[in-house]
């Protein structure tokens, strides 16, 4: 057929493919290979037999067959006391009481512990997303919100990890968290990153991630506070290829307690997955087991979410749903829950700021169990959802939803001062004992470093002869609060004493526990009370003043400041003399503009940063082009651009008027017509230029001359200029309403030009 | 913690280092308040002195008891036993309880009655001579 058209894609396909959308694969649902996120054909149904006060069968398997995992949440999970109860009830009824601000906490809580995994799913799998949101704000053990830190870099730079430390820390990071690119680094990454978190207000609590014995050994040595690196699996094989056992993993718990390190467990989606034994359960059944298994283990709280897993599991139909609803279980089982938000899980930044928000306003004992404080590229557990880069982005969100990330803007100058300290103590820590001698040279450079890439610094290899060295001496917490005192650094020194005296008393050893103005807070002591609307955490007016206090907020002060910086130089530039009452124009060609009551008075720019003497010069330039002559008459009646447009139309010989606001925005009306009924419209000022300003005066006269020109295009590339310019353009308008005499007539103004050159080099 | 009052811990006790602090101590039975810079100065303070003792570790046993959280405070009970286990012992129990690690469950149970017997780990030898059963059941031992 000769009428076919060739064309073989519609090329909005194209833009997609462009989208840093299209960089993340999605999985195909196939529960037979494990791809299934809330129910998969080969999850049990939920069932329990009792015989005798002992479990005979539990989730359709019976107890001699149990697998290691089934056999520990028999023994250590499950309360024969209460499973007949819990088991008996229905899911929805469950599900309901989950929802229901009027049923305490503490009843969801006891049902629990009578419930086995399929049964929590069974449960949890009726919720839609946003009651899984609800339920968790509701379940979730302490009351306050926290938030934790990754701190790391690519080169193990000491100096750099104490900066970004206590950059975290002044961030009010309730813990911040390392690991190593190097393993041999680990034990100068703890020394660092404790120093630095030392500096500024004490009690942020610290992990250096590594193997587990040396985790332990370091934890001895009085360098880190708490672990999260036991991990457990949803099935028998995960566990066995991961070279341990519920009851091996159970006893690491119990021995970081007996050395009063704080412990959580790891578990999340898709690491059975990605392990290969997934036995074709849904996700969220395997990691119902984890959790049984962690509250049976008697750990206090539990990393999950995805965690490394997210990625694969946000890939899969309902995977973020998913993680969100692991997290209810894992609160709901009473575990604090440090709740993932953690392992990048896509490159569309879309994705990212909706997969936080349900968590930001749900509020969580730690939101993210690593937002990466520190660029991408030196994370080196791999990027966060959140990073550095993206800090103030989800300061600005709390701001937003006046809801409490647990994260605090800082000033600038704030910054950059504990920058300073912590590289000065960490640098005085390596001196005094004898480890290291960082030059001037490396400390100015780590200071002002945005990231590893910036920096001259101690070589890997040399960082880490540093920590060997650390190791092999047997330096501990008491050595280096001895150093820090001894160079003057006092705060620091006693900062740190605080920390490892906690001990001591082992009450941070509770579930949920954070440090707030120098005290505990925990399930115990600060427990979730939501009950409903005013109940549960609010925060208070000085918490919000905090959260609001972003950077580069605009008022009227910013505004005409900003605006008075051009005053000199226009008046240089251009004179306007007021002549009195203008009267109504006669001649044919006329146009008349009229400007705006601020206009040049008290404001000098457009938002496009144009000089009104420019813009002025480039709309008479136009008129005279095209064959108009132009008057101008400052409006004192009004501030709005049509009205200012159809009182020049009017008052014009021709019947054709421009008129222009101080801001920029500018019309060409005509006279007898409706008010926003006009001919042409510029309403994009912030991007539009002179020539736009002169072609439209060059319209104007033209239709003087009975023709009707082509309208003038601003182009727009779809900013978003409302974002942009809103707040300053509400203010600036605020200003010439506040200039307006409803009572006063237009005013012929006499406009003279001054050569007085452009406007660089003027400061006030 | 050297003192223990004669009634039951309870949430409200909590935390002991505020409603407690005279009686919290440390494994060389140094008080919190005796913990200070100008101590460590002067080198009276050792890392033993910020050890956490069994005494504190069932203290806090006894408030998560009574903030309904059993499974939590066994852990405190059994990390109570361990404090004085030294710490080749520990990882070499824990290297024993990996998957594949011992020949037999009597070796395991060896283990528990060697914690029961030098350490009084009654609730720990419990612990492992559970793990010993399913771990035969399992087929986690070769031999």
């Amino acid at each position: 057929m000769s009428d076919t058209v060739q064309v073989n894609r519609w090329r909005r396909y194209s833009d997609w493919d462009e989208r840093p959308l299209r960089l993340d694969r999605f999985a195909k649902e196939d529960p037979a290979n494990g791809f299934a996120a809330f129910k998969s054909p080969a999850d049990p149904k939920p069932g329990l037999t009792l015989s005798g006060g002992r479990i005979a069968s539990m989730d359709g398997v019976l107890a001699h067959d149990f697998d290691m995992i089934d056999a520990f949440i028999a023994e250590y999970h499950l309360d024969p006391a209460i499973a007949p109860e819990a088991m008996a009830m229905g899911s929805g009824e469950v599900a309901r009481m989950l929802v229901d601000m009027h049923v305490p906490r503490e009843t969801l809580v006891r049902l629990a512990h009578g419930m086995t995994p399929a049964k929590l799913v069974d449960v949890v799998s009726q919720l839609n997303a946003m009651e899984i949101a609800f339920a968790y704000s509701k379940m979730r053990p302490r009351k306050t919100p926290g938030n934790q830190a990754h701190v790391t870099n690519a080169k193990d730079d000491p100096l750099q990890l104490a900066a970004d430390a206590a950059v975290a820390a002044g961030h009010g990071f309730d813990e911040v968290e390392t690991t190593m690119r190097v393993a041999r680094c680990a034990w100068s990454n703890a020394l660092a990153c404790l120093v630095g978190s030392s500096v500024g207000e004490w009690g942020t609590l610290f992990q250096c991630s590594s193997e587990e014995a040396e985790e332990l050994r370091i934890g001895m040595a009085g360098f880190t506070s708490y672990a999260e690196t036991v991990s457990v699996y949803g099935t028998e094989r995960s566990f066995t290829d991961g070279d341990d056992t519920p009851w091996s993993k159970a006893f690491l718990v119990a021995a970081y307690a007996s050395r009063g390190i704080k412990a959580r467990c790891t578990s999340g989606g898709g690491s059975e997955l990605l392990m290969g034994y997934h036995e074709a359960k849904s996700l969220l059944y395997l990691e119902a087991r984890c959790l049984c298994l962690q509250r049976g283990m008697g750990v206090q709280g539990t990393q999950n979410g995805g965690i490394d897993g997210a990625p694969i599991t946000a890939s899969i139909a309902g995977g973020m749903r998913e993680m969100m609803a692991e997290n209810l279980l894992a609160v709901w089982l009473d575990l604090e829950c440090a709740s993932g938000n953690d392992a990048r899980a896509t490159e569309s930044e879309i994705r990212v700021g909706a997969k936080i928000l349900p968590y930001l306003i749900a509020g969580s004992d730690l939101i993210c169990s690593g937002f990466g404080s520190i660029l991408k590229y030196d994370n080196s557990f791999n990027p966060s959802l959140f990073n550095g880069e993206e800090m103030e982005d989800f300061l600005t969100l709390q701001r937003d939803f006046e809801a409490d990330g647990g994260l605090t803007p800082i000033p600038e100058a704030e910054a950059l001062s504990l920058r300073i300290r912590a590289v000065g103590a960490i640098s005085a820590v390596l001196e005094e004992l004898g480890l290291a001698s960082p030059t001037e040279a490396m400390k100015t450079s780590v200071i002002a470093a945005s990231g590893s890439r910036e920096t001259q610094t101690f070589s890997t290899g040399e960082t880490a002869r540093i920590s060997e060295e650390i190791q092999a001496r047997g330096i501990n917490v008491i050595d280096v609060i001895q150093a820090l005192a001894k160079r003057g650094f006092h705060p620091e020194a006693e900062n740190l004493l605080k920390i490892v005296k906690l001990r001591v008393s082992g009450d941070y050893l509770q579930t949920s526990s954070i440090i707030r103005q120098g005290r505990i807070l925990s399930a115990v002591n600060d427990p979730n009370d939501y009950a409903g609307p005013g109940t549960g955490y609010r925060m208070t007016e000085a918490r919000r003043d905090e959260i609001n206090e972003i950077r580069d907020l605009i008022g009227q002060s910013e505004v005409l400041s900003d605006q008075a910086r051009h005053r000199r130089g226009e008046s240089r530039r251009i004179a306007y003399a007021p002549q009195g009452a203008a009267p109504k124009g006669a001649a044919p060609h006329e146009v008349v503009i009229g400007i705006s009551p601020a206009f040049g008075l008290q404001l000098y720019q457009t938002t496009a940063g144009l000089a009104l003497s420019d813009v002025l010069a480039a709309l008479i330039r136009g008129i005279t082009a095209g064959g108009g002559v132009a008057r101008i008459l400052r409006m004192h009646h009004t501030a709005d651009t049509s009205f200012l447009g159809l009182t020049a139309a009017e008052m014009s010989g021709s019947g054709f008027g421009i008129g222009i606001q101080a801001k920029g925005t500018a019309v060409i009306h005509q006279r007898g017509r409706m008010p926003h009924n006009n001919l042409e419209l510029f309403s994009n000022a912030p991007i539009t230029t002179l020539a736009h300003y002169e072609n439209m005066g060059r319209n104007a006269a033209r239709w003087t001359h009975g023709e009707r020109p082509e309208p003038v295009s601003v182009p727009t590339d779809g900013q978003a200029l409302g974002a942009r310019f809103h707040a300053q353009v509400a203010l600036i308008y605020a200003i010439e309403t506040g200039l307006t005499d409803p009572n006063r007539a237009p005013e012929d103004i006499t406009v003279t030009f001054l050569d007085a050159g452009p406007e660089t080099g003027e400061m006030p | 913690m050297t003192t223990r009052p004669t009634r039951p811990l309870t949430r409200a006790d909590f935390p002991l280092a505020e409603t407690a602090p005279e009686k919290v101590r440390g494994a060389r039975g140094k008080p919190l308040d005796a913990l200070t810079l100008d101590a460590v100065m002067a080198g009276e303070v050792t890392i033993e002195d910020l050890r956490i003792t069994p005494q504190a570790l069932l203290a806090q046993a006894e408030i998560a008891r009574d903030a309904g959280r059993a499974a939590l405070a066994a852990n405190f009970e059994r990390a109570a036993e361990l404090v004085h286990v030294p710490q080749d012992l520990i990882m070499e129990t824990y290297e024993m309880l990996r998957p594949g690690r011992v020949k037999d469950s009597a070796t395991l149970r060896a283990r528990a009655a060697m914690l029961r017997h030098d350490h009084g780990a009654e609730k720990l030898a419990e612990f492992l001579e559970t793990a010993a059963i399913h771990y035969q059941r399992r087929g986690l031992m070769p031999g």
